[in-house]
């Protein structure tokens, strides 16, 4: 039944979100990269005055085996109140979990306990294939008129290219592929939108071949994997402009729009680039030099070059060993709901580095913490004699801003190339703040706390900063 | 027209104005976006003109379906098609679909008239347009003259059904742009589009019981 008064989850501005109140849940995806036992969708205690603050409170188990869970996202958000298809009685209460190598979606109630997620419905891989044209489905955003669901791979065994799902808000069935002429774009990952300006973002990782097995050497050095960035007419379905990082700079992932929505910039994280196996953030934003050229008015600019760190040969991985250095990697970035603050998880050399981004295009590295690492295998305060393998991977940022929590592996088969002898599990959360950004040492889920799965993406409660867009500044 | 008819358009006119889904909220939204309160004055306009259509077409289909079929015919079908109208709005968990914040006046206009279409925005208006004396037959002038009584009669209708909505909206809008905010929408939006449908209901009844 729908609800009398807007879900109390919506907020209409970035400000109003910001005062939420703080989350007692999180939702993590949890798989078994060996595909014997099934993933799960892990709940977590996260409110720091409950006796179980820090343990995995809920477990549920998926029907199936070798889901590979990863990116997930609510049935209904903030954007709900976007005043040209307004529907705010709706609940935020299904989780809507893509399997990513599976190419399932399944949908999880946690309303009646949200302990305990309940199973609702499951798409096939193949409703997704027949309706879409797509499978590997990947990043779920709430948009006023459907889930958008970005998709890694094509339909029938087809590599690409991939795309965008339309799933209905209700039925949660397949309506469609999204685009109406998707421009030159055939690798696929993330996707974002301004939604005040009817633009999609969208960026690129590699087809399934080039990322199931792991990252493959020759594409890699080949600069085959993805290095752009796609903008689009939201409202139209059409690809607009492409611009291009530049193809050393391999593998163009989460996209993090400003949440202010008479802004029109974001932020792009790359993972490696194979010149000098730095990574880097990027900064998109209007260019009206190109406006006036006719160019589509879209430029990126490089804001921030994290270097590699030199490592002795044998303590590498065979996959970078010839290489001498550890890639920072940076495999996700998170921006705080009231755009002052990123995070960036460098998930190769175990860092997690916080950035003031009050002015985009000039960030000022304000604060680090160094977790796991391929060389450093840095220890938790809360169990300094454990060192820990995996590094920063998926971050999370709390409504307010105040409470960061961060998850260490990335996808199966790159865990297992870049911690061959084991990735662990391990989930921790830091405390953000004007002065300050240290663990808190009350939080570490770690090893047998996930049951043999390892942990990826985090999902709070009531929306976080990455689940919900506004419609109103 | 009697005065009881008059209220009552006026009234319905108000209660569409108050809704958020009607436009106002959109007109707030414009204006926020640009930091600019000329956007909300301007966008209110073409918001009342989009609903004007909506309500205009009914207004004038059902009047000129009175002046050649008998009224009580007119008031039976019109009465069913509400109440069964309401009840799908009422069942349904559907809502309209739009992408789009980048509009220029004419597509908010367009936005208005789907907007209050598909919630049914004339069809409201059917106990008002159903209830007054029937169009006088039988004249030397026939059909001709009816016609464009029951024309004028439709226009009228419209007329103060549009000034009340806009009347409301636009004050709405001015009060949630400089002063209130939105933060009121999570405290004050209730649910009007189920109140919605519950009235389409009800206006079907009306329409039905008094035929």
């Amino acid at each position: 039944m729908a609800l009398w008064k807007p879900d109390p989850t919506f907020y209409a501005s970035p400000r109003d979100a910001a005062e939420a109140p703080p989350e007692k849940l999180a939702y993590v995806a949890a798989f078994d990269r060996a595909a014997e036992t099934p993933d799960a969708i892990a709940v977590l205690d996260v409110d720091p005055g409950s006796a179980s603050y820090g343990d995995v409170v809920g477990w549920t188990e998926l029907p199936n085996l070798g889901d590979e869970l990863h990116h997930f996202g609510w049935n209904a958000c903030s954007s709900a109140l976007c005043p040209y298809a307004p529907h705010p009685h709706v609940e935020r209460r299904y989780l809507i979990v893509p399997g990513l190598r599976s190419s399932r979606i399944y949908v999880f109630d946690t309303k009646d306990d949200p302990t305990a997620p309940a199973l609702v419905k499951t798409v096939e891989a193949d409703e997704l294939a027949k309706r879409s044209g797509y499978s590997r489905p990947h990043t779920v955003h709430c948009g006023p008129e459907g889930l958008y669901v970005t998709a890694l791979g094509g339909a029938d065994g087809e590599e690409g290219p991939g795309g965008i799902a339309l799933l209905d808000h209700t039925s949660f069935d397949v309506l469609g592929r999204w685009e109406v002429d998707r421009g030159p774009q055939y690798l696929a990952y993330d996707a974002w939108w301004h939604i005040a300006h009817d633009v999609l973002v969208s960026s690129e990782w590699g087809t399934p071949s080039m990322i199931e097995d792991g990252v493959v050497g020759e594409l890699l050095l080949g600069r085959r994997y993805g290095h752009a960035l796609h903008f689009w007419d939201l409202r139209k379905r059409r690809h607009v402009q492409t611009v291009d990082l530049g193809d050393e700079h391999q593998m163009a992932l989460e996209l993090r729009p400003a949440h202010d929505p008479t802004k029109q910039y974001g932020f792009a994280g790359v993972v490696v680039s194979v010149e000098d196996l730095s990574a880097s953030v990027w900064l998109w934003h209007r260019d009206r030099h190109r406006d006036r050229d006719g160019g589509g008015g879209w430029a990126a600019t490089k804001v921030i070059t994290i270097p590699a760190e030199p490592a002795d040969a044998s303590a590498l991985p065979p996959v970078i060993a010839p290489f001498g250095a550890v890639p920072p990697l940076v495999t996700d970035i998170d921006l705080s709901v009231d755009d002052r603050w990123l995070y960036v998880s460098c998930w190769g050399t175990g860092e997690l580095k916080r950035y003031d981004v009050s002015d985009p295009f000039a960030p000022v590295e304000a604060g680090s913490v160094r977790i796991g690492g391929i060389v450093a295998r840095t220890p938790h305060p809360a169990a300094p004699g454990v060192p820990l393998a995996g590094g920063p991977q998926m971050v999370e940022v709390s409504r307010d801003g105040r409470r960061v929590y961060v998850t260490n592996s990335l996808y199966g088969a790159w865990d297992d190339q870049f911690y061959p002898d084991g990735v662990g599990a391990w989930m921790a959360k830091l405390d953000s703040g004007p002065d300050g950004f240290a663990f808190d040492e009350r939080f570490f889920p770690h090893g047998d706390a996930f049951r043999g799965r390892r942990p990826h993406q985090t999902r709070l409660q009531g929306g976080d900063a990455s689940s919900d867009s506004y419609c109103y500044p | 027209m009697k005065d009881g008819s008059l209220a009552a358009l006026v009234a319905l006119g108000a209660f569409h104005g108050l809704n958020p889904g009607m436009g106002w909220l959109f007109a707030v939204a414009r204006g926020l976006q640009e930091r600019s309160r000329a956007l909300v004055l301007q966008s209110l306009p073409a918001i009342a003109a989009g609903h004007a259509a909506s309500v205009g077409v009914v207004a004038v289909l059902v009047s000129l379906t009175r002046s050649v079929v008998a009224t009580q015919a007119v008031a039976i079908a019109g009465g069913a098609v509400l109440v069964g109208f309401g009840l799908w709005r009422l069942l349904s968990r559907r809502h309209f679909r739009w992408v789009g914040m980048r509009l220029s006046l004419w597509q908010l206009a367009g936005w208005s008239f789907l907007m209050s279409s598909v919630h049914g925005a004339g069809l409201m208006l059917l106990p008002v347009l159903a209830s007054g004396p029937a169009p006088r037959h039988g004249h030397r002038l026939g059909h001709l003259s009816a016609s464009g009584d029951a024309l004028s009669a439709g226009v009228f209708v419209t007329g103060v059904h549009t000034l009340a909505m806009f009347a409301v909206a636009g004050a709405i809008a001015v009060a949630v742009y400089e002063i209130v905010g939105l933060a009121v929408l999570r405290r004050a939006w209730i649910d009007l589009d189920r109140v919605w449908a519950v009235a389409l209901v009800g206006a079907g009844a009306v329409t039905l019981l008094t035929a």
